[in-house]
């Protein structure tokens, strides 16, 4: 029988609504469409063999493909090949740097055992923490978060103190609910006129907003696929050559022996090409993408005029960047639950986030917004609306119309509590 | 109609969503998280509160292509139902905690969100029957479940769906297989689901701490020993009760007097009442007329005994039975029926014990 790929996954032009979907989708910052270039540079390496280790022809072939995604995307990301380490995406990262970079440096000087955190970074670092302060004899000190949810130079400078007994520091590039930028450059700077190498969390950052890993002076920073327009489970961190740091798996010797395992070929070569091209044009597009946030935003604070706006204000700059993520609109609606609007707002076509949830599915008061110093209330009244690549006028239109009925039954149903 | 499905995780539940959407319902699916401190995985047929439960419920609205979420009531659970049910045997009552989460969770939180939230109603899987707003049994026995829903109100009924009551517990099995869902062979849940162990007395003794009292003999007035709290028993009990009457006949608890933290026994004859007091009623449908004869279920499974309704002096009812029964403790629901082979007993209404005595012996004029 004839078979088409493209009849069976319906390859999208860019900007054409997705697939199948009757839905607004503003919810990017969960997972972003792939991007066409990444899906057919992908579903084109999956029909291939061989095993990027292997000696022979097809193994050789599979290494070159690998081998040149990792050229495009240490430079689309202003890094060297060899400090691209190839992970199965964001939390894999997260997790490599906090517990690599700790226990490194925990074996070259055993007086080396607190980590400076964020206490609104995302679980995949904040539970790694938590993990290594229960289980490794880690001590933890956590920064102070600026209401917008920034950290700044002065909180990071406070923390580290002499940094004599500092492993390592982790602060994100980007907050992934509340949008919040900070200046790793500049912290990064700090860190090291103490000796404490700092890790980033800029999963939310590539591609939204200017970023360079040789410039910025970091030591190891953590990006994800599919946030990108690339595929899930495909990921890397970036690593300084001169960065130690103990591996979580151990095997083949892969990823400068840090992250040994069979290259996902096929995710990797999908990962780069996106990574390369949300990078090429994100200049316009976040340009784009902003413009229909503000437009979001102040739309919906005309339909509810109580509505908030969390995380920095929109015209926010930082380090002379954007200091919010373009997608990014997060917004609390005083006597209204998060889960009630969402669900509201699901069964009227329009996909938006709350934040966390526990494994169990029951909704929490975003820890972001709690460790800015919102109080509960508002935490738990809040919702995300992420914008990204395919996001459009329609989008917006699609939220406005059903905001303020949407907010308005939510607040008849309350909050619940009492 | 819009329905709120809540999904357990278990099989009744599911099946009531599927049938609801089969028949042609807006359906979205509702997991109730419950317990305050969730286990990630299932462990005994107890309760549904495990993150593993979770997502079996998800699983099933997932096939059947519906909204799920979950909804966070556990300190509405904890003040309704789990503290109530600690601070009834502290205060030497019997309570049932199904009923009241029935009551105060799934027809009033639950339904009162879902119908702000624009739904008509809440659809779960209780074995009962409801049509025309007349709550009645289910035509399974064995796991007819109307008496923990007989404390529903006419308005709270208008606002429930109850797809299952006419059907077996082995049907709803067979129509779980036949769509394929791996909850078909889960086993049911028993007890009572915030006490992961099902030891209901060492939950109590944690909650409540040791408070010894005296256990006296009420066939002898003597003080024949000692327990380490009253919460430990229930009336009608007959084991453990840690002490042996010099008459070697077997006793039951009598009473518990929760101030002196006394525990009465006494022997069988002692133990039996047939006229039972209780608080204000609350009905399925219209009030009846009073005095009235129906059936009345004492317990969860008890078998239901003819009884005389009348109005007392409180406005509480007095219930004369029409056969000696032990074991009604104040705190459990007396749920009256009108007995009907045919459609199924109809659930009239209920109202919680207050006490029960044998009644003095009719004078004979």
């Amino acid at each position: 029988m004839d078979f088409h790929l493209s009849d069976t996954i319906g390859l999208p032009s860019a900007g054409e609504a997705y697939a199948g979907s009757a839905m607004t989708y503003l919810d990017h910052a969960a997972t972003t469409p792939m991007l066409p270039v990444a899906l057919a540079a992908m579903t084109e390496q999956l029909a291939r063999v061989g095993n990027a280790s292997s000696l022979h022809a097809s193994g050789r072939e599979a290494r070159r493909v690998a081998e040149e995604s990792r050229e495009r995307l240490a430079a689309a990301l202003g890094a060297r090949p060899s400090e691209v380490l190839f992970t199965g995406g964001g939390t894999e990262g997260d997790n490599l740097a906090v517990k690599g970079l700790y226990w490194a440096r925990r074996t070259a000087d055993q007086g080396r055992r607190r980590i400076v955190a964020s206490p609104a970074e995302h679980h995949a670092v904040l539970d790694s923490v938590e993990w290594l302060e229960k289980h490794e004899g880690a001590e933890v000190t956590w920064l102070r978060v600026e209401p917008t949810g920034r950290v700044t130079a002065d909180a990071l400078a406070e923390a580290l103190g002499d940094g004599r007994d500092v492993a390592l520091a982790t602060v994100m590039w980007a907050n992934n609910e509340i949008g919040a930028v900070s200046d790793l450059t500049a912290l990064a700077a700090l860190a090291h006129e103490v000796g404490v190498p700092l890790h980033t969390d800029a999963v939310q950052a590539i591609g939204q907003l200017p970023l360079d890993f040789a410039a910025s002076g970091l030591d190891a920073l953590t990006m994800t696929g599919h946030k990108v327009g690339g595929p899930m489970g495909a990921g890397a961190l970036l690593l300084r050559r001169d960065a130690e740091c103990t591996p979580l798996l151990h095997g083949g010797g892969q990823e400068r022996d840090v992250r040994s395992g069979t290259l996902d070929v096929a995710a990797i070569v999908g990962l780069a090409a996106a990574t390369q091209a949300t990078v090429a044009d994100r200049a316009e597009r976040t340009a784009r993408v902003a413009a229909l946030r503000d437009r979001l935003v102040a739309g919906v604070v005309a339909e509810v005029p109580d509505a908030q706006l969390n995380g920095p204000p929109l015209g926010d700059v930082v380090a002379g960047g954007p200091g919010r993520l373009p997608g990014n609109a997060h917004l609390s609606f005083p006597g209204a639950e998060g889960d009630a609007l969402l669900m509201l707002l699901d069964a009227r076509g329009i996909e938006c986030s709350t934040g966390s949830a526990c494994s169990a599915g029951v909704a929490r008061p975003s820890h972001v917004l709690l460790a800015a110093g919102a109080d509960p209330a508002r935490a738990r009244s809040s919702l995300r609306f992420s914008l990204g690549h395919t996001s459009t006028d329609a989008d917006v239109d699609a939220l406005l119309e059903v905001i303020g009925p949407v907010v308005e039954r939510a607040r008849r149903a309350g909050t619940g509590r009492h | 109609m819009r329905l709120i499905a809540a999904m357990s995780g278990g099989v009744d539940s599911a099946v009531a969503a599927a049938l609801a959407v089969e028949a042609g319902h807006d359906v979205t699916g509702v997991h109730l998280a419950l317990s305050p401190d969730r286990q990630t995985l299932r462990s005994g047929a107890r309760g549904c509160c495990s993150v593993e439960d979770s997502h079996d419920a998800r699983r099933v609205a997932d096939s059947l292509d519906i909204p799920f979420y979950v909804w966070d009531l556990a300190d509405r659970f904890r003040e309704d139902v789990i503290d109530d049910f600690v601070a009834e045997y502290a205060a030497g009552r019997t309570p049932n905690p199904c009923l009241r989460c029935n009551e105060k969770i799934k027809f009033s939180a639950v339904l009162d969100r879902a119908r702000a939230l624009g739904f008509d109603a809440v659809v779960t899987g209780h074995h009962a029957r409801l049509a025309d707003g007349e709550l009645r049994r289910s035509v399974d026995p064995a796991k007819d479940q109307s008496y923990v829903l007989g404390v529903l109100t006419a308005e709270q009924l208008a606002g429930a769906v109850f797809p299952l009551g006419s059907m077996t517990k082995d049907r709803v099995r067979e129509l779980a297989a036949e769509r394929g869902y791996a909850v078909a062979t889960k086993p049911d849940s028993h007890d009572i689901c915030f006490i992961s162990d099902g030891d209901t007395r060492g939950f109590l003794a944690r909650r409540l701490g040791e408070q010894p009292g005296p256990v006296v003999d009420a066939a002898t007035g003597q003080t024949v020993g000692t327990h380490a709290g009253a919460h430990g028993f229930t009336i009608g009990q007959r084991r453990g009760l840690g002490v042996t009457a010099g008459d070697q006949r077997p006793r039951y608890v009598l009473g518990i007097e929760p101030v002196s933290r006394t525990v009465t026994i006494g022997t069988a004859d002692q133990a039996e009442v047939d006229e039972v007091h209780t608080g204000a009623p609350t009905w399925t449908g219209p009030v009846p007329d009073l005095p009235f004869r129906a059936q009345v279920q004492l317990r969860a499974h008890a078998v239901p005994v003819a009884c005389e309704v009348s109005l007392a002096e409180d406005g509480g009812l007095c219930l004369v039975l029409g056969e000696r029964q032990r074991g009604i403790a104040p705190g459990q629901s007396a749920v009256l029926y009108a007995p009907d082979a045919e459609r199924g007993d109809l659930v009239l209404g209920q109202s919680t014990v207050l006490g029960a005595r044998e009644r003095p012996e009719p004078v004979l004029s």
